[in-house]
């Protein structure tokens, strides 16, 4: 066994490992934390696909900025657990009947006649000087730039829906304009008054 | 020197030798980093006194030379005190996963032509992954306090670092933009030329933009609303103490020195030399290596940090997300497109 693949059964085996623990540990910043575990064991499988454009944005994006989010979310919930297991062993029948749909479709989908190392062998090694990076922007600037520029479309589009939802009028907040704030000067407010001081009469 | 190092791994076999290699040259680049954290603690005390017309620290050793030494064995003699209620694991997790990125970040900083430790393609996307991991060490010690003080203080600085990460983000597009490449090293030798070849002339706003940034990342004055000790005493590390306290101290100064590089090697030409392209100076300063050049400009960044602190009020937590979501972010995507138009006309290499 050589080091790649030792490199890869460690980093999956702690992929598989941090993902269980996602799904199964009680506290849910726990559950964000494995989860930035599984993130950045991912990117390290990356790496060793020579995918290393991918895998740093991986941390970048999810790690870096998404999980934050989650993590800030996750924080100031204050869930009370306990109503949350009722009728646990009540449903627990129909949970395995769906988990167990859900696996055999992954693995009709995903099997080893479709992914096996026959079908897709493992990518031909390049030289040091091979930038991943740019073959990534030809393809996704010049063979399929009309799919990249509509994806960027729907996502602007649910930007802009995000922010028409959680919009609120400006009555419904202490809001001051910003102009408004730099135009005040301290002469408007603060009267300085020079006088004599008074003296004490004998 | 190199070579008798070389004759001594020998006996081990090929891997081991240049695993020793590179936890050598790690060693090489953490130990002066190290180093360059505790007497920028001394040069701050002393640069802020001086400002407000005091001397600073003066007692031990010549000078007061000695007393981040001083400062550092005191640290390390306190006990390290756990909070009653505090999640204990996470607790002690928490200042190293703030330290660790700060240092990973360092591997692909090139000091000189051919000085690096990982060339990397993707150096810039790596150190923006890497310095945008340094947050969690925050998030976590703030949440794993059981503090309400040191959790404000970790939601705070969540919500900011990834307002200003949007920012730098852009600025960094357009310094990959202008110098064609994300490695690092092609940058600065895009920059080639002279002093008006730097990328500071060109991407200026950029300039300001990602070191205002770099500021507010690091959580220093007068963006230092995390720790805010007239409201949140002393913020995420309000808990901390001895050791665990120190290293949250080193991750700042160490990611403070990464900004300060990362700004000289992208936006004024890194190891170059200032004085080339002009005729008799150029001669004059050709011996000085390229290294001097790169950390006198860093040491120009670090000043302005310790300037900064001792100059501005700390910015009301509102101002400081108008600020990064309402100017810079919007500057920086109008530069984006100033540069892809000036790209697409076939301007630059700039100012020839």
């Amino acid at each position: 066994m050589n080091t790649e693949s030792v490199l890869f059964y460690l980093f999956a085996a702690i992929l598989v490992f941090a993902s269980g623990m996602v799904v199964t540990v009680k506290n849910s910043v726990y559950a964000a934390l494995w989860l930035v575990l599984a993130f950045f064991t991912t990117a390290g499988v990356w790496l060793l696909l020579e995918a290393e454009f991918l895998a740093i944005t991986l941390v970048l994006v999810y790690v870096g900025a998404v999980m934050v989010l989650f993590l800030f979310v996750v924080m100031m919930l204050d869930i009370d657990i306990a109503p949350l297991k009722e009728g646990f062993t009540r449903y627990l029948p129909i949970g395995l009947l769906i988990g167990a749909v859900i696996v055999i479709e992954i693995v009709i989908i995903v099997g080893p006649e479709r992914f096996g190392l026959e079908a897709m062998p493992a990518p031909i090694p390049h030289a040091a000087d091979y930038s991943n990076t740019k073959e990534l922007g030809r393809l996704l600037y010049i063979d399929y730039v009309y799919p990249f520029e509509l994806a960027a479309v729907i996502l602007v589009l649910a930007i802009i829906a995000a922010i028409v939802l959680t919009l609120r009028p400006k009555r419904w907040s202490k809001f001051v304009a910003v102009e408004k704030q730099l135009e005040a000067k301290s002469s408007d407010r603060v009267r300085v008054v020079k006088m004599p001081s008074e003296k004490k009469k004998h | 020197m190199l070579e008798q190092i070389d004759n001594l791994l020998s006996v081990f076999p090929e891997v081991v030798q240049t695993l020793i290699w590179i936890i050598l040259k790690i060693l090489v680049i953490v130990i002066p980093v190290s180093l360059s954290v505790a007497y920028i603690t001394l040069a701050e005390r002393k640069v802020i006194s001086y400002i407000q017309v005091r001397i600073g620290p003066n007692r031990v050793g010549p000078r007061g030379l000695l007393q981040p030494i001083a400062d550092g064995l005191k640290l390390i003699m306190k006990e390290t005190i756990i909070p009653s209620n505090a999640n204990k694991i996470l607790f002690i997790i928490a200042p190293v996963l703030a330290f660790v990125p700060a240092i990973a970040a360092f591997a692909v900083i090139p000091f000189d032509e051919g000085m690096i430790l990982a060339d990397i393609d993707a150096g810039i996307l790596y150190v923006l992954a890497m310095t945008s991991m340094g947050v969690y060490g925050i998030i976590i010690a703030g949440w794993a306090s059981n503090s309400k003080y040191a959790f404000l203080s970790a939601i705070r600085s969540a919500a900011q670092i990834v307002s200003y990460e949007i920012a730098m983000g852009f600025a960094l597009v357009c310094v990959l933009m202008a110098g064609g490449s994300l490695n690092l090293v092609d940058i600065v030798n895009a920059q080639q030329g002279s002093i008006i070849h730097w990328f500071w002339i060109p991407l200026f706003p950029m300039f300001i933009v990602y070191f205002l940034s770099g500021v507010a990342e690091t959580n220093r004055s007068p963006f230092d609303v995390a720790e805010g000790e007239s409201e949140l005493v002393a913020g995420f590390h309000v808990e901390y103490s001895s050791m665990t306290f120190s290293v949250f101290f080193l991750a700042e100064y160490s990611a403070m020195i990464l900004i300060a590089l990362l700004t000289s090697l992208m936006f004024l030409g890194g190891w170059l030399s200032p004085f080339q392209g002009i005729p008799l100076l150029e001669e004059l300063f050709a011996w000085v290596p390229g290294i001097v050049w790169l950390l006198l400009k860093t040491s120009i960044f670090l000043f302005l940090f310790l300037w900064f602190r001792a100059t501005f009020p700390r910015f009301r937590y509102d101002q400081i997300m108008r600020l990064g979501w309402k100017v810079f972010i919007p500057l920086t995507i109008v530069w984006i497109v100033v540069l892809g138009v000036a790209v697409l006309a076939g301007l630059g290499p700039w100012f020839d």
